[in-house]
């Protein structure tokens, strides 16, 4: 009788708790972009199915438990003059209920979870894109061998077929995050770590560095732009036509801001740190690949908005913006940033 | 070892039962009074970190702010959780085993008595080095476990990973000394009839906790030294551009790591233990279940380390492995909940202050455990880990577990140990206050976890959603700070008044309550012999619910050990010894080999100290 | 204030003397600690990038030959004596217990010459190896291998003062049968350092 109360009285929590709880993970990625409660791929979904069959589980017990303590919270208060209650030592029968009980509910989560280990630990196949993934302090560079291109903090991929991520790092431990399509995995120096994860929906999203790796761990992001196969293909078309530049080849006819920006990216040393080569890209070098720099939606590994403004601010200060980069601070004039913009902004 | 006889004249037993002045603290070997010092030193260090963490709330409580630089907060999130491990709740548990355990066994001191010593002054120098590195703008800032390479010379070149892995060092071994020196007074210093079955459950779980920190710390050791190496003299144990591994680090750290979370809980789980009964008027439930729940987590907690690690693809079959031990050290666990419940259960129960902060805990504590279960799968902990979901699974079972528990300790053995019971309005206040808080601070951190904030990040941006839920954080922080500060008056406040508190306030089943509070020196004046579990409950049923025999006043004809320095001079021995390494650049191999030679003069004169 | 001698055996629950149990314990720490050290060498086995190695030849990019770095015959030289002065040392206490204070000195002279020995044959043998090309940062295994051996040497070292310690303290007659233990505790260390030696041994020198 007490259970069966027990039991109406906890289905009606859980309902209730499992509301709040959806309320206030409230879903929608306008809201929380970088949620992993909408999971838009394979492999997220995996390990959100995962985490329903953990929570309803823990809603349960915490509801029981939880319950059976504050109803024995009220039940025996104790009143002044009470007697000694009865000094009960023990009950070996109960001992081995709430013993076996909890193994089975473990043994409910521990099946799926096994398969879900083996799942999420298989190789793609062969017709699964390649993308290299190569922390930094503090960005993110990405290589499609497939297509012999390389591109920093932005990952464009194709909708709908599946990515292999192969990861290591050039410094320290780092996390790539994918919280919308897969999870996470830690980057080394010595070994290799793989992800993979299909994209299932269109959209532009953000994720982060999920390893603390130093003074700029926090400003470490990327973003993830899943685009239909066609749309995929033009952007590796066009990536695959952006080489190192020729002196003055891609300059607008007659534009002195360009050209004067194109000497200064050379004279001001930035060419010792960064690369505009898409295709054949050096490996090893200190700052992001700016092939497309132009058209990238953030800076700095998602610290600012990619705006003319703010490229300017950046590259006159960027230790004042992101203390502790590798990139330093190299006493650029605001007209000779107006310059740099110009100049980088042509480069889409 | 030296030791002397209390005086037979009634009068100078009293002067010297209690010795004041400051050279009778740096000198004392009383198991009570170290106690009294780790107490105070470690409850100083709690608030430091305390402020440690507002600082960290206030620069997250808005997105973008710039209250803190990224290598101010960075050095505040590592040392935040350094102080609260290794020079809070470590030794707040080690002054509730300093002073309780001889009491509750029925002794009259620990087996070793300048050991103990030895082990407070390496503490608290070890405490006063790490937070000396704040004087240097260098604190660490690596985080609390420190991940290879980013610890290596060509990551963290300046001296703040140094003053980390050098002060953990000395911290380790005043742990050490004092795991040996509890684990043989337990052993070996039980009243008679106080078989190993019939001993408080605090001093079981305090038991397993030394046999924990024997066995954890010298793997720390090991890895600190690997560390020190390649930082100081150019190996290549865990760069990889030398052929090393940073995954070994993670692997060693964690091997230690893990069982030091149970060092961490253990001692709260048997102050709960002691309460509960106590204020539920009944025996603790399952009594022997509770023993082996205890002994079976620590030795599976040995078991379980790489589920720190499920984020750095070790392969299906060793994710498979530790999932699974992670799942099973769950049912132990539970078991745990389910007897302190049941303890309460069929009881009468009485709300004073420690019951509240007890039942507070168990409620607390089932949350942590639970969000614990959630990350032992490894697919779904591959969202979870490095997120607040994890800091908010953390917080619930250290703040909600150890510190709950450890201050229902407080309320309830402050009498003892000062005389004096604290204010029960105030206390049932601090309560209140600290539950509010604690679960405004940290459950909505599931919630920012589990919607893609990462953990150790100095700001965040707008957008991502994360605005309201660190909002709500900050406040919460706010009211513990407040729930402190009420702690804090209560402690003013009750220090004023006399010293009057009754050998046994609460009506306890241990043997402490059976002499005056505070103790005299001596504890006992003559050795109880113990005929059964709750020893006292037991005396005092066979008489009428009187306390056992008069307490003699004079402990005339006792042996009591002898005040020392010698600890003292040992401590700063091993203090040197660090610093010399510190600067042997400055100072070279000579710095260090006088710094050894000062430890040998310390352990030598302490050796040969002359009896009597 | 009276001078009393500290009551020498306290009833213990265990019937074992306190100190004697605190040195097993503090044994039983070290254990982990010497376990944890041949694991790091065990792990790195194999992994250096360059050589001397333990037991092959290797030339160097440079054109330099090393042959294995290893001397055995010494070293197992070495590791006989460390395990007869076991022996000596419990001759040494069975001495002490006895009250026969020739036999006390004479056996743990022997020890001590034998720990001394020991040590000798280290030091000798580092030097060495620093000659013919191992530093302690050449490759992980040199690393491995001075920081575990070098530790349990360490540990010899910190022995043969303990002993030496006691052996000066017998010669003035104050280590009288009622503090044998004194000399127990030692010599149960010397046996745990003796112990570790037979793991290091072979694990290091013997196993390729």
């Amino acid at each position: 009788m007490l259970l069966r109360t027990v039991a109406r009285r906890s289905s009606r929590w859980i309902t209730a708790l499992g509301l709040l709880v959806v309320t206030l993970a409230a879903c929608s990625t306008d809201q929380y972009p970088q949620t992993t409660l909408l999971p838009r791929g394979d492999f997220a979904k995996i390990a959100d199915d995962l985490l329903d069959t953990t929570v309803r589980w823990a809603l349960l017990v915490f509801v029981l438990v939880e319950g059976v303590l504050l109803y024995a919270v009220f039940r025996f208060r104790g009143k002044p003059g009470d007697a000694e209650p009865h000094q009960t030592h023990g009950n070996t029968t109960v001992e081995v209920i709430w013993t076996v009980i909890p193994a089975l509910i473990l043994a409910a989560i521990a099946v799926p979870t096994v398969r879900a280990i083996f799942q999420t630990n298989a190789t793609p196949g062969k017709d699964a894109l390649t993308i290299e993934v190569v922390g930094h302090q503090w960005w993110w560079e990405f290589r499609y061998p497939e297509f012999n291109i390389t591109t920093a903090n932005e990952m464009h991929v194709p909708v709908g077929r599946m990515v292999s991520l192969r990861m290591g790092s050039n410094d320290v431990i780092h996390s790539f995050w994918v919280p919308q399509f897969a999870a996470k995995r830690d980057v080394f120096a010595n070994r290799e770590t793989r992800m993979w994860f299909t994209a299932q929906a269109e959209g532009d999203y953000p994720g982060q560095c999920a390893e603390f790796c130093g003074i700029q761990h926090g400003r470490m992001a990327h973003r993830i732009k899943a685009q239909k196969p066609e749309e995929f293909q033009a952007w590796v078309a066009h990536m695959q036509t952006l080489g190192p530049k020729p002196p003055g080849a891609a300059a607008p006819a007659g534009d002195q801001q360009y050209a004067l920006g194109e000497k200064l990216f050379t004279g001001k040393g930035c060419i010792a740190c960064h690369s505009f080569a898409a295709v054949n890209a050096p490996k090893g070098m200190v700052g992001p690949n700016l092939a497309n720099i132009g058209s990238r939606s953030y800076l700095a590994a998602g610290t600012l908005k990619n705006t003319d403004e703010n490229l300017a601010r950046w590259i006159r200060d960027p230790q004042g913006i992101k203390k502790g980069v590798l990139m330093p601070n190299l006493g650029v004039t605001e007209a000779e940033a107006q310059a740099l913009v110009a100049y980088l902004r042509a480069q889409k | 070892m030296a030791t002397r006889v209390l005086d037979q004249h009634p009068a100078h037993a009293a002067a010297h039962g209690e010795k004041t002045g400051l050279w009778s603290w740096v000198t004392t070997v009383d198991h009570k009074r170290i106690g009294i010092l780790y107490g105070a030193t470690a409850f100083f260090f709690f608030l430091l970190g305390g402020v440690e963490a507002l600082l960290l709330r206030i620069q997250l409580g808005s997105p973008e702010s710039t209250f803190l630089s990224p290598d101010t907060y960075n050095q505040l999130f590592t040392m935040h959780g350094t102080t609260m491990i290794f020079l809070a709740i470590m030794p707040l548990s080690a002054m509730f085993f300093n002073y309780l355990i001889p009491l509750q066994i029925g002794a009259r001191d620990v087996a070793f008595p300048r050991l103990n010593a030895f082990s407070y002054w390496v503490f608290l120098l070890g405490g006063l080095f790490l937070n000396s590195s704040f004087l240097f703008g260098a604190a660490p800032d690596q985080g609390w476990f420190g991940y290879a390479n980013l610890t290596s010379k060509q990551y963290s070149p300046g001296l703040n990973v140094d003053f980390w892995m050098l002060g953990l060092q000395i911290l380790g071994i005043a742990s050490l000394a004092a795991a040996v020196n509890f684990f043989v007074t337990v052993l070996n210093m039980r009243a008679p009839g106080m078989t190993l079955m019939r001993m408080p459950m605090f001093v079981w779980m305090s038991f397993i906790t030394q046999v924990l920190l024997l066995l954890a710390f010298p793997v720390i050791t090991v890895a600190l030294i690997l560390l020190m190496y390649d930082r100081f003299f150019g190996s290549n144990f865990f760069v990889p551009s030398g052929g090393g591994d940073p995954l070994l680090w993670q692997h060693l750290f964690w091997i230690f790591g893990h069982p030091e979370v149970y060092i961490l809980i253990l001692p709260a789980f048997g102050i709960v233990s002691e309460v509960l009964p106590v204020f539920s008027r009944k025996p603790l439930f399952g009594y022997a279940a509770m023993v082996f729940s205890g002994v079976f987590i620590a030795f599976l907690g040995f078991g379980v380390w790489s589920h720190h690690m499920f984020s750095t693809g070790m392969g299906p079959l060793a994710d498979t492995f530790f999932a699974l031990t992670t799942m099973l050290i769950a049912i132990p666990t539970g078991v745990k909940i389910f007897n302190w419940i049941g303890t309460m259960w069929g009881g009468s129960l009485q709300y004073r202050t420690p019951m509240l902060f007890a039942i507070g805990f168990i409620a607390m504590f089932i949350i942590g455990g639970l969000s614990g279960v959630m990350h032992s799968s490894p697919p779904a902990d591959l969202q979870q880990t490095d997120t607040y979901f994890v800091v908010a699974h953390f917080h619930y079972v250290l703040f909600g577990g150890s510190i709950f528990g450890l201050t229902a300790g407080a309320y309830y053995w402050w009498p003892k140990m000062f005389g004096r019971l604290l204010d029960e309005r105030l206390g049932k206040l601090h309560f209140w206050l600290m539950l509010i808080g604690f679960n405004l601070t940290f459950f909505p951190m599931h919630f920012v976890g589990l919607h893609g904030m990462p953990r150790r990040v100095y700001t965040y941006p707008e957008g991502l959603g994360f605005d309201l839920m660190n909002q709500i954080e900050t406040a919460g922080s706010f009211v513990l700070t407040v729930a402190f500060l009420v702690f804090l008056y209560n402690i003013f406040k009750t220090s004023r008044q006399p010293r009057n508190a009754p050998a046994d306030p609460w009506n306890g089943a241990t043997l402490e309550w059976s002499i005056p509070s505070p103790p005299p020196e001596f504890n006992f004046a003559e050795i109880p012999t113990v005929h059964g579990r709750d020893a006292l409950w037991e005396m005092k049923r066979q008489r009428g619910g009187q306390l056992p025999e008069p307490i003699r006043a004079s402990g005339a004809g006792i042996h009591m050990p002898n005040p020392s320095y010698w600890p003292l001079v040992t401590a700063v021995g091993v203090l040197a010894v660090f610093v010399s390494l510190m600067v042997i650049g400055h100072t070279g191999v000579l710095g260090v080999a006088a710094a050894i030679a000062l430890l040998f003069v310390g352990v030598y004169m302490w050796a040969y100290e002359p009896a009597g | 204030m009276t001078a009393h001698a500290h009551p020498a055996h306290l009833e213990t629950s265990t019937g074992l003397d306190n100190r004697k149990l605190a040195i097993w314990t503090f044994i039983g720490s070290e254990c982990m600690f010497f376990a944890t050290l041949i694991s790091n060498y065990l792990v790195n086995k194999g992994r250096s990038l360059v050589g001397p190695y333990p037991h092959e030849p290797w030339t160097s990019p440079a054109g330099q030959h090393f042959e294995p770095i290893f001397e055995i015959p010494l070293v197992t030289l070495g590791t006989a004596l460390l395990l007869f002065s076991s022996l000596f040392v419990v001759l040494a206490l069975s001495g002490a217990q006895r009250g026969d204070r020739k036999a006390l000195l004479g056996w743990l002279a022997a020890t001590l010459a034998c720990g001394i020995f020991f040590v000798g044959m280290q030091v000798y043998e580092f030097t060495h190896f620093v000659h013919r090309g191992l530093g302690f940062t050449t490759n992980l295994f040199g690393s491995s291998f001075y920081t575990l051996t070098g530790f349990h040497g360490t540990h010899v070292t910190i022995g043969v003062i303990w002993l030496a310690t006691l052996w000066i303290d017998a010669l003035r007659g104050r280590l009288q049968p009622h503090r044998a233990l004194n000399l127990e505790m030692a010599a149960l260390y010397w046996h745990f350092v003796d112990v570790v030696w037979i793991i290091i041994f072979p694990v290091v020198y013997l196993i390729k």
